[in-house]
């Protein structure tokens, strides 16, 4: 530490919009030591992607450091010039942003790309492509030689990532900046690129600034931890230390608000942080974090707190930071009942197939899908991208249609395959809630009208009745009434996701299909939209398909859960039996890939390779190609059939579940794991 | 808009009511403080006046024939000079505004209202319907403008209607395709599929849902195509084909006089041409600004 890489001293930040200089950034102080990573926490519009454009200098044109200084290896980089700028951020600073595939040009070879990198250092062209070459092997791409022929859109998007970091690499940078790397990519994708950036930190010795909502992810890879809310630093130390012991309300919060360690819906509702982050540029007396701390106090609304030093390099920025752990649960304490499906099927699918036709090729997107919901259970459906998930909600709720004999009942009467087909009261029953509340919700319509709409259409209720009903609606999802006229591009994530969801349960459906309904939000958020969910499914009675990627999020509210990989389903059980060994070599990867705030409960296990393509499925079991408990021949001839191997739980794998359950007490990786970096 | 254009909004600000019309107004207020859009509304304001109140404007009757003043350069008595009859050339472009502020922008209105139509069909359904219309309005973009205006008018006779219907028909393929356009990026969101999963009828889809997200595209190609309007308008009635060669008009004016110009009579053309290239600048310059203030 004693010569650091990286020092923010005091940076103030502002944006001018509209006329006024609002401020983004309120006095940050950071350093980062040599080879030394360091995370940025906090939720969206806290300022962490700020912080690291004017660590780059490449603030949007509206946006201006106006106090504080930045140095670099010891350098002032408000100081220099434009050229000097440029120099430093060719030798010294590289950033890799969110989202690899706009990152890298599509019309130019991956090859030529990174090549160019070196040419720029000064290289020639010879040389300069072997240095591509070999950097590209360094990130464990596997053929450079072939892939430097291709184009970006030919590599999948932990490739292109790869790529990406290559390039940043290569210029061996004093701070390497990851703006959220990983957010885009699978579970077990992630895990891969996170494992690399650790291995090339050994091996450069290069600084880190890991950008991130993903508490967890923060948690594996970065040994110190900055906490921002609202543009100001409220709490640093080491990321261990930090999260098993916040000092901070926030911190606190943000821990409370994750579905982790196992927990169900029916043990703890999960706890959110109420209110709002104060609008960009706000004027804030006292401490910012106030208005939405449960442990508010006079002096607090008065007074700015200083950094307390609490020692080991740890400061908090709360007047009583010594009991930050004491923050009230703002959650209500009322458990939802726990509510196991029962009774007749209330949906059950049959031999489901969809196979899309696609310049000749066939693509199967589902095979042999079969499985039935119970009602009033949540059935959740995990897979990585590609395995089908959208396209089994999409044929339940009839905008795809799928192949023929693929049978579909509801309630035990045939679905027809597409929606303008089925009867007023199947339309009723199936609803659904999008991902993205900002393209599921019509931004020129009222939140009134968007409700009013489906009441009218689905309920048949008009006048004073719908308007009634709309504000019950909206008093169910906690929407205040005073916003029903309001349009959705004037509400944020949380809010417009609860227009969403009153929208599904207008019409009194019996199912409801989550597709994803808290991947856009944020941690707080979610937690209070996971509430929601819970709440009203316990209420209303309805049932739930759940698909999300996080692993957390579904365990929590899923009563049973169903695994796909390739269009098939790969498990299917009680959400505890499937999370729980013995499971299907695939979950069992699933979930060793998702890193967790505690660290590693478990070693990780690598899956080789990529995802097939679903053009061309692998023959005999689809998972043989990356499974790493494959036992033989018969893996890659004869596909496993989906088999009850314990009562209710269901897998498709050739290995006997008692013998199973022996080897999972022990990871397959454990022997053969070598270390990362020699 | 006021939360989306700043990177570092914040995610939740607790809207107020009235926010709703924020954006609208901003817009506004962004189009009022652009130079390209006040320089263009003076342009084509000025025309409009001509055009509403002509007459009373003109210092002199347009088409009173001052036989002793025949193609009298510009002078106190004739500002712009006066044309081969003799008649005033200032009071024949003041007047002359009218024939085309009326017939074109009604044109651009058909040709858009139909156009939209067209495009939001092609956009919604897709298909065969979609592959079927778009193989038609290219074979329709491949003849000049101009020449199937001229057969048409030729065809039906020249009159007020005829040149509307003829130019509006003409100008809905191009604005189909930039509707269809933006149809297929909007038609993939999921409040359509929302829509869907209520059984809403593919009208109800189409106009009450979709229509209004693409408003944007429409409105400026509805200026760009304006000014086009405007251009054809002029161009066949100087070829003869105007609405009605008795009332002032630009084009009909340039045709009637071109033939002087070898004689050093410059101002019964220049005129009328200056009038037209104003009209179709302003035009354009307001295209061009509206056009930005959307994009942002």
């Amino acid at each position: 530490m004693n010569d650091p890489a990286i020092e923010l001293e005091d940076l103030e930040v502002v944006y001018r919009v509209r006329g006024a200089d609002r401020r983004v950034l309120r006095g940050i102080t950071l350093t980062i030591g040599r080879g030394e990573s360091y995370g940025l926490v906090g939720e969206s519009g806290c300022g962490k992607t700020t912080a690291a454009f004017s660590l780059m200098r490449s603030l949007p044109r509206n946006g201006r450091v106006i106090g504080g200084s930045i140095r670099v290896n010891g350098e002032d980089m408000l100081d220099m010039s434009q050229s000097e700028v440029r120099k430093l951020r060719s030798t010294t600073l590289s950033m890799v942003y969110q989202d690899p595939a706009s990152a890298l040009n599509p019309s130019i070879r991956v090859g030529d790309q990174v090549t160019e990198v070196f040419e720029l250092m000064g290289q020639s062209g010879g040389a300069a492509q072997e240095h591509a070459h070999g950097i590209l092997e360094k990130v464990q791409i596997s053929d450079p030689t072939r892939v430097m022929r291709r184009y970006p859109h030919q590599l999948s998007g932990g490739m292109q990532q790869r790529v990406v970091i290559a390039m940043a690499l290569a210029k061996d940078p004093t701070l390497l900046i990851l703006d959220e790397p990983t957010t885009g990519l699978d579970a077990t994708v992630e895990a891969e690129v996170l494992e690399l950036i650790a291995a090339l930190r050994q091996e450069f010795g290069t600084s880190v600034l890991f950008i991130s909502h993903n508490l967890a992810v923060i948690a594996k890879m970065c040994e110190r931890v900055g906490v921002l809310y609202a543009g100001r630093l409220v709490e640093e130390g080491a990321a261990t230390e930090v999260f098993k012991d916040p000092r901070h309300p926030y911190t606190v919060g943000l821990l409370r608000c994750i579905p982790r360690g196992g927990v169900r819906k029916d043990e703890t509702p999960l706890d959110t942080i109420p209110g709002f982050l104060p609008p960009l540029g706000a004027d804030l007396h006292g401490c910012v974090f106030a208005p939405r701390c449960g442990l508010v106090r006079e002096i607090c609304r008065q007074e700015e707190p200083p950094l307390y030093p609490l020692g080991d390099g740890r400061t908090s920025r709360c007047h009583f930071h010594q009991e930050a752990h004491l923050v009230p649960r703002t959650s209500p304490d009322q458990l939802v009942a726990p509510r196991q499906g029962n009774g007749k099927p209330i949906l059950t699918v049959e031999d489901a197939n969809k196979t899309y036709k696609q310049e000749g090729q066939e693509i199967q997107a589902l095979r042999d899908i079969s499985f039935a919901i119970r009602p009033g259970e949540v059935l959740g459906l995990v897979g990585e991208s590609g395995s089908g998930k959208t396209t089994l909600a999409r044929m339940l709720l009839g905008l795809t249609a799928p192949d023929k004999g693929s049978r579909l009942d509801l309630e035990g009467k045939p679905l027809a395959p597409h929606v303008q087909k089925r009867t007023g009261d199947q339309v009723k029953a199936l609803q659904v809630i999008f991902q993205n509340p900002d393209s599921a919700l019509n931004r020129r319509f009222t939140v009134r009208r968007i409700i009013g709409r489906a009441l009218s259409k689905l309920r048949g209720l008009h006048g004073s009745e719908r308007d009634a009903r709309t504000r019950e609606l909206a008093s169910s999802v906690r929407f205040d009434e005073s916003l029903l006229a309001v349009r959705p591009t004037q509400l944020s994530g949380g809010l417009k996701q609860r227009v969403a969801i009153a929208r599904a349960f207008a019409g009194d459906p019996r199912i409801v299909l989550c597709d994803e309904p808290t991947s856009a939000l944020d941690v707080s958020v979610q937690a209070a939209i996971l509430n929601l969910l819970a709440e009203l499914q316990s209420r209303e009675g309805v049932t739930y398909l759940f698909i999300s990627h996080d692993l957390g999020v579904v365990r929590y509210i899923s009563d049973r859960i169903a695994v796909l990989y390739l269009g098939r389903l790969m498990e299917l059980g009680d959400a505890e039996t499937v999370f729980k060994p013995p499971h299907h070599p695939y979950t069992e990867a699933l979930l060793s890939a998702v890193p967790t705030i505690e660290g590693a409960e478990r070693p990780r296990i690598r899956l080789e390779g990529e995802i097939p393509s679903a053009a061309e499925p692998p023959s005999g079991c689809v998972f043989h190609t990356r499974c790493p408990r494959k036992i033989g021949a018969i893996c890659e001839q004869e596909e496993p059939p989906l088999k009850e191997v314990e009562s209710g739980h269901f897998m498709r794998c050739h290995i006997p579940i008692d013998e199973l359950r022996v080897l999972q007490a022990t990871p397959p990786g454990a022997r053969a794991r070598e270390p990362v970096s020699e | 808009m006021t939360i989306v254009d700043d990177p570092a909004a914040p995610i939740a600000i607790p809207a107020a009511p009235d926010q709703a019309t924020v954006a609208r107004r901003e817009r506004l207020r962004l189009l009022l403080r652009s130079p390209t859009f006040v320089l263009g509304l003076v342009l084509v304001g000025i025309w409009i006046l001509c055009a509403l109140f002509g007459t009373l404007l003109a210092p002199q009757n347009p088409q009173f024939p001052d036989v002793l003043n025949k193609l009298a350069p510009p002078s106190a008595d004739h500002l712009f000079g006066s044309d081969r009859l003799g008649r005033d050339v200032l009071s024949r472009v003041i007047v002359g505004a009218r024939s085309v502020l009326v017939i074109a922008p009604l044109a651009t209105l058909l040709g858009t209202v139909v156009g939209t139509t067209i495009g939001l069909i092609c956009g919604y359904y897709r298909g065969l319907v979609d592959e079927v219309t778009m193989r038609l309005v290219d074979a329709v973009l491949a003849i000049p403008v101009i020449i199937t205006a001229l057969l048409a008018v030729v065809a039906l006779g020249p009159s007020r209607r005829t040149l509307v219907l003829v130019i509006g028909f003409l100008f809905a393929p191009i604005i189909a395709k930039t509707v269809r356009a933006a149809v297929l990026g909007e038609a993939q969101l999921e409040y359509v599929q929302a829509a869907r999963l209520r059984n809403e009828r593919s009208p109800y889809v189409m106009f009450a849902e979709i229509l209004p997200n693409v408003m944007g595209p429409v409105v400026v190609e509805f200026t760009v195509r304006l000014g086009y309007a405007i251009f054809a308008v002029a161009t066949l009635s100087f070829l003869g084909f105007g609405a009605d060669p008795s009332i002032p008009d630009w084009g009909h004016d340039i045709s009637e006089n071109y033939v002087f110009i070898n004689g050093g009579a410059w101002w019964p053309v220049l005129f009328p041409a200056l009038a037209i290239a104003t009209l179709i600048v302003g035009i354009n310059l307001i295209a061009d600004a509206i056009a930005q203030t959307f994009e942002r």
